[in-house]
């Protein structure tokens, strides 16, 4: 795909390297406001685009509670709903080295789309204990939701259309921390 | 990440970013079986056949187990129980299974490719769970998942796989595995279970333990397939186990850091002695735990992507 992207029409910036970087800052102070007892927060990002964001939340929350908040990562490749209709995922690791009953999870990931990603998330993490409550952290909602579902803490909005792609780069894998919005 | 079969058949036709595949999903699964909670819903709704026309029990068991876990609907079929007895045609039997809208069959059966000619006319996915002496892939995806887990790589390793290899589909698949992935493979055994054609593969192939075991950073145990062999292959048990068996002499001339592996099930004092089966070096527990583990992986993968016709086999 990389090669043709000259003969694409150029795609939108929507968050910038310094508006990214606020908008995380921005979403790890609304969490810190939430959820004033600091001990009681663990953040789990959904492979892959959620778990350098997560941890770099957990970097901004530590900064604000004065200590370590525990991190980890959740794959939900086993639980997705369309599994037999596409070729097997990739499984990437799933971490999470820590009790997560009677916590409040922060579920952490870079897209809001149809949201079947994050029920699939919701039901991985039913094994692995019962927190207290969970919170959904996003970077981008993008809307065209297909479930009842709604993210807590939001870096930025998009209306988009379906046909359009949004594309999260970040220093840890890409190199960039920047956010496009792309015409197919 | 590649995988777009339908079946396992065989690892000779896989490739090594194949076999890489089954062994990285297979490392998530792993994970999932520490957990408190084992289960995962990913073959949700769907029907296991466990088409099993030769005796096992661990195979069976484990297969049995993998698509447990993952949720699928499992169901048991034994050649002395059935109606093969009764003169049904394998492919009868097959079809009939179909019939009951099954979503995957693993069979194991006497008859070198039983597994590639269901898979020529069924719509449901394949699974080789051991063909007469041609191949055992998910063993070799097993062996290899635990020498990479434990050594953490594999390309470059010596391994040498020591016993009946003329009658062992374990030995087959694992020298296509093995050497695949990069490893350098030595066969060692009696010379009526050996044969020097096996050099074709890419193998050294030696009679001499001392020789082949002295490099060796994984050493494979093969039992003798009694039940396989139409002749005496050589005089006796006794003596089979004084010149090949793994005792305690001869593993103390191997690297100390030499992994003991063993198919199962084993026979203690005949190609190992008890104590060397019970010791530190011996990961043959491990293996039927790794076993699981990468049963769910390839179930997960056939199961994946396929309207029934959608993909080519």
């Amino acid at each position: 795909m990389e090669p043709f992207r000259y003969l694409m029409p150029d795609p939108t910036v929507i968050l910038n390297t310094s508006s990214l970087q606020r908008a995380l800052a921005r979403i790890a102070h609304e969490i810190a406001e939430r959820n004033d007892l600091g001990t009681e927060v663990v953040l789990v990002g959904v492979q892959r685009g959620g778990v350098h964001l997560a941890q770099r939340l957990a970097n901004f929350l530590s900064d604000i509670w004065g200590q370590a908040v525990p991190v980890g990562s959740l794959d939900v490749g086993m639980h997705r709903d369309d599994l037999g209709q596409q070729a097997a995922p990739k499984i990437r690791p799933t971490v999470i080295p820590f009790d997560i009953t009677g916590k409040t999870v922060v579920l952490v990931d870079d897209v809001l789309f149809s949201g079947r990603t994050t029920r699939a998330a919701l039901d991985a993490l039913n094994d692995f204990g019962r927190p207290r409550r969970i919170q959904l952290a996003v970077l981008v909602d993008r809307g065209h939701r297909e479930l009842p579902i709604k993210a807590d803490f939001v870096g930025k909005n998009v209306p988009t259309s379906l046909s359009e792609r949004i594309d999260v780069r970040l220093q840890e894998t890409d190199g960039e921390d920047v956010v496009y919005l792309e015409k197919q | 990440m590649t995988w777009n079969r339908k079946h396992l058949l065989d690892i000779e036709s896989l490739t090594a970013d194949e076999i890489t595949t089954v062994l990285d999903t297979a490392r998530a699964f792993k994970a999932v079986g520490e957990r408190a909670i084992k289960k995962v819903p990913a073959l949700r709704g769907k029907t296991v056949v466990n088409l099993f026309i030769e005796p096992s029990t661990r195979t069976r068991i484990s297969f049995e187990l993998a698509a447990l876990r993952l949720t699928a609907d499992v169901i048991n079929f034994t050649a002395d129980a059935s109606s093969l007895k009764k003169g049904e045609t394998l492919k009868d039997t097959a079809r009939n299974l179909e019939a009951l809208n099954a979503d995957i069959i693993i069979i194991r059966h006497s008859a070198t490719g039983a597994p590639h000619f269901l898979s020529r006319f069924l719509h449901a996915s394949v699974i080789n769970a051991g063909d007469g002496a041609h191949e055992h892939p998910t063993q070799a995806l097993l062996d290899t998942f635990t020498v990479r887990e434990r050594k953490r790589k594999i390309a470059g390793l010596n391994v040498t796989i020591l016993g009946d290899i003329l009658y062992s589909r374990v030995a087959r698949s694992n020298i296509w595995a093995l050497s695949k992935l990069g490893a350098k493979v030595t066969l060692c055994g009696p010379s009526t279970l050996v044969p020097r054609v096996f050099e074709q593969m890419g193998c050294r192939v030696t009679y001499d333990v001392d020789a082949a075991i002295g490099d060796a950073d994984i050493i494979n145990l093969l039992r003798i397939q009694h039940e396989r062999q139409r002749k005496t292959m050589f005089p006796s048990i006794n003596e089979y186990a004084g010149l090949f068996g793994l005792n305690r002499d001869r593993l103390s001339r191997t690297k100390p850091d030499v992994l003991i592996m063993h198919p199962g099930p084993i026979n203690r004092g005949v190609e190992i002695d008890s104590e060397i089966a019970d010791c530190g070096r011996s990961v043959i527990l491990e293996q039927v735990t790794n076993g699981l583990a990468v049963r769910m992986a390839v179930l997960f993968l056939v199961n994946g992507g396929k309207g029934p016709q959608e993909i080519a086999p």
